[in-house]
């Protein structure tokens, strides 16, 4: 058994960027369809500094996909969606570019070399009781794959919808989502990639009015997987919840990046993301903005991010933004911390006759009990804890 | 019939910048049925040998035996006392996100038993056990020690003794920070395990209120890191009106 004395760190300090705003308002941010307008990141990019760019050439190209005859990079399994499924989306072919436009290298090649976006399109007033899903398997490491999805949720429609990525590609993807007045939309994000994938993702949403959308994002596999979540409104009450689960292993880099852009009053975001880390070389980023308008008065947000490092050699980053642009806020905060692995806890556990394995099993099981009760979709929580359980085996085989 | 043996045990804790001895030669015999009373001023050493008998990691035992009932408690880890019967109450319990008391004391029964405790007998066990310590049904449900104010976090220890059912019990300062009626719960609850099982108990404490409820076999008083004095219930009674200034004073010379 390994002692770290170390205590978690803890902070939290709710509203303490009230007026000390980001040197650069994320409002300013640019957007963009024309790839020259974002040139190859370097890394030393604000948004791209946690990133290892050099590892992302391939990914960054400013190219058509890898397709070799009939074998495509990527394989799209439609089968759970064509009750859903309109006619593929063009460039330019609204919905598609209404609320999605690029915002950075990733997203805006994948949309110049996504010729036909898959679109979805749910019917106003009716609840989809059988999730829709889409699964992406990569053929091959390195094959550039570019992908753009475009749902539309017809106003008090319900559903969810499960993107799940398997197998390896050079992978970059948009999803770009509408959620009509009073609908209620979850999609859920599994990065289930072999050990060789990378991964690109930008995810806009924009929620109607009174409408309730929930992002979950599960990342567990891949070399590089870098997803953004980003939601703004279209008009008063919207509600919206973005959530994130990950595990890293020795090599891997997860991203997350989450936008909530309260542009609208009345407005609600709670952005909860949680991590676990272990083996040398991990590395987990996540970078929550979170702005509030002029406009947006009586609104609500809230951000969490919690990290849980394992063994050493691994590292978390975490960096909340708040920008306040009005006074008249119903709540604002956020939190944000990275701990060691607690052996204070290992030792009271043990202290009762749990062996060390299954201490540390209910640790790291307790440490994302929270997240997985709000994630709330069955299927989505079983492959995760899961893949939970799968993470830690090889975690104690390694440590044996 | 238990023995709890401590002979000449040396301790030391590894800080940033030092070896720091707090140990020096304890010797102390705690068998099955005995309800020994440690009592020493703050930092004397009463929760570093509380976690040397545990196992914590922290402290480093540099000489000296431990055995229960002749078997080489040092040699064994953390979980594999608490099996052979070893059971630590903390001064200080720590808190566990996410891990919900009754998965957390069905667990560790499981582990000390080597075997699923039966599922309608363990309910009722444990409601059992909570009301016997006046413990709302709903602490089942909340998490390990997660916002438990000072008392409850105490009778939660006390709750996992009667359930787990050890054969020698280390309290530390278990009475401390608790009213005087949940103080008389508290010591309810260790008697009723007394009378149950047998139980060999030290009791380390800075009161002699506890001992109007559980009364000691032995008192012992614990200065620098050893006993300085053992006698019968009736030196704690001293210690309370004289203090410890003449065992520190002796201890300094
Ligand atoms: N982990 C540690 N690191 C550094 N010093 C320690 C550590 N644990 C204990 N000590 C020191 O060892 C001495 C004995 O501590 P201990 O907690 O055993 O005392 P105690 O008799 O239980 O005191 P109290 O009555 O206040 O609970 C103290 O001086 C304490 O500061
Ligand atoms: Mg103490």
């Amino acid at each position: 058994m390994t002692l770290l004395t170390d205590k978690p760190r803890d902070h939290v300090d709710p509203q303490s960027t009230v007026g000390s705003p980001p040197e650069e308002s994320r409002a300013a941010r640019l957007t963009s369809f024309e790839v020259s307008d974002f040139p190859v990141p370097n890394g030393r990019e604000e948004e791209w500094r946690f990133t290892p760019v050099d590892r992302l050439g391939g990914v960054f190209a400013d190219e058509a996909d890898d397709v070799r005859g009939d074998d495509h990079p990527a394989d799209f399994d439609v089968s759970g969606v064509l009750d859903v499924m309109g006619d593929s989306l063009a460039p330019g072919q609204a919905p598609r570019g209404t609320v999605l436009v690029p915002g950075d290298r990733g997203a805006v090649v994948a949309s110049a070399h996504c010729a036909e976006a898959l679109y979805l399109k749910l019917e106003a007033e009716r609840e989809y009781v059988e999730p829709l899903r889409v699964n992406i398997h990569g053929n091959g490491a390195g094959r550039l794959s570019s992908a753009h999805y475009v749902v539309e949720a017809g106003h008090h429609s319900k559903a969810l919808l499960i993107l799940d990525h398997t197998g390896s590609a050079d992978h970059r993807g948009n999803l770009e989502v509408i959620v009509g007045d009073g609908a209620e939309l979850t999609v859920v994000t599994l990065q289930r990639w072999d050990d060789d994938a990378i991964h690109l993702g930008q995810h806009d949403a924009q929620v109607g009015r009174d409408a309730t959308y929930k992002h979950i994002a599960v990342s567990l596999g891949g070399s590089i997987v870098r997803v953004n979540s980003n939601v703004r409104y279209d008009g008063p009450g919207g509600d919206a919840t973005l959530l994130g689960v990950y595990f890293a292993d020795a090599g891997q880099h997860l991203e997350h990046r989450s936008f909530a852009d309260h542009n609208a009053p009345h407005t609600k975001s709670l952005v909860t993301y949680k991590g676990a880390l272990q083996g040398d070389g991990a590395h987990t980023v996540w970078v929550g903005d979170v702005l509030i308008r002029k406009e947006a008065e009586g609104i609500d947000t809230y951000e969490l991010n919690r990290n849980l490092v394992l063994t050493d050699g691994a590292r978390a980053d975490s960096i909340p933004n708040l920008e306040i642009e009005t006074g008249e806020i119903a709540g604002a905060g956020h939190a944000s911390s990275t701990g060691r692995f607690d052996d204070e806890q290992l030792f009271y556990l043990m202290s009762r006759g749990i062996d060390e394995t299954n201490a540390r099993r209910l640790v790291v099981r307790g440490f994302f009990a929270d997240i997985i009760a709000k994630i709330g979709v069955p299927e989505v929580v079983d492959t995760l804890m899961a893949a939970i359980e799968e993470e830690l085996e090889a975690d104690m085989g390694a440590a044996a | 019939m238990t023995t709890l043996e401590i002979r000449d045990l040396h301790v030391s804790v590894e800080t940033d910048t030092e070896h720091k001895q707090i140990l020096r030669g304890v010797d102390l015999t705690i068998n099955s049925g005995e309800t020994h009373a440690i009592m020493g001023p703050n930092g004397s050493g009463k929760s570093t040998l509380a976690y040397a008998v545990a196992g914590h990691p922290k402290y480093t035992v540099t000489s000296g035996t431990i055995t229960l009932d002749g078997e080489d408690v040092l040699a064994m880890g953390v979980d594999e006392r608490a099996k052979a019967g070893l059971f630590l109450a903390m001064q200080y319990p720590v808190e566990v996100p996410g891990v919900t008391v009754s998965n957390f004391l069905r667990t560790a029964k499981t582990s000390i038993d080597g075997e699923a405790p039966k599922l309608r007998t363990w309910v009722k066990d444990m409601k059992g056990a909570m009301e016997a310590l006046r413990m709302d049904p709903a602490f089942a449900e909340r998490n390990v020690n997660e916002g438990f104010s000072g008392g409850e976090k105490k009778r939660h220890e006390i709750l996992q003794m009667e359930l787990l059912q050890p054969k020698i019990a280390v309290l530390d300062e278990t009475d401390s920070g608790l009213d005087v009626d949940a103080l008389k719960v508290v010591a309810e609850g260790v008697n009723r395990v007394k009378e149950q099982t047998g139980l060999g108990v030290m009791l380390i404490t800075h009161y002699t209120r506890i001992l109007r409820y559980i009364n000691p076999d032995h008192v012992h008083v614990f200065v620098a890191g050893k006993v300085a004095e053992s006698g019968g219930p009736e030196l704690a009674d001293r210690l309370e009106n004289e203090g410890y200034d003449r065992y520190v004073q002796a201890a300094a010379v």
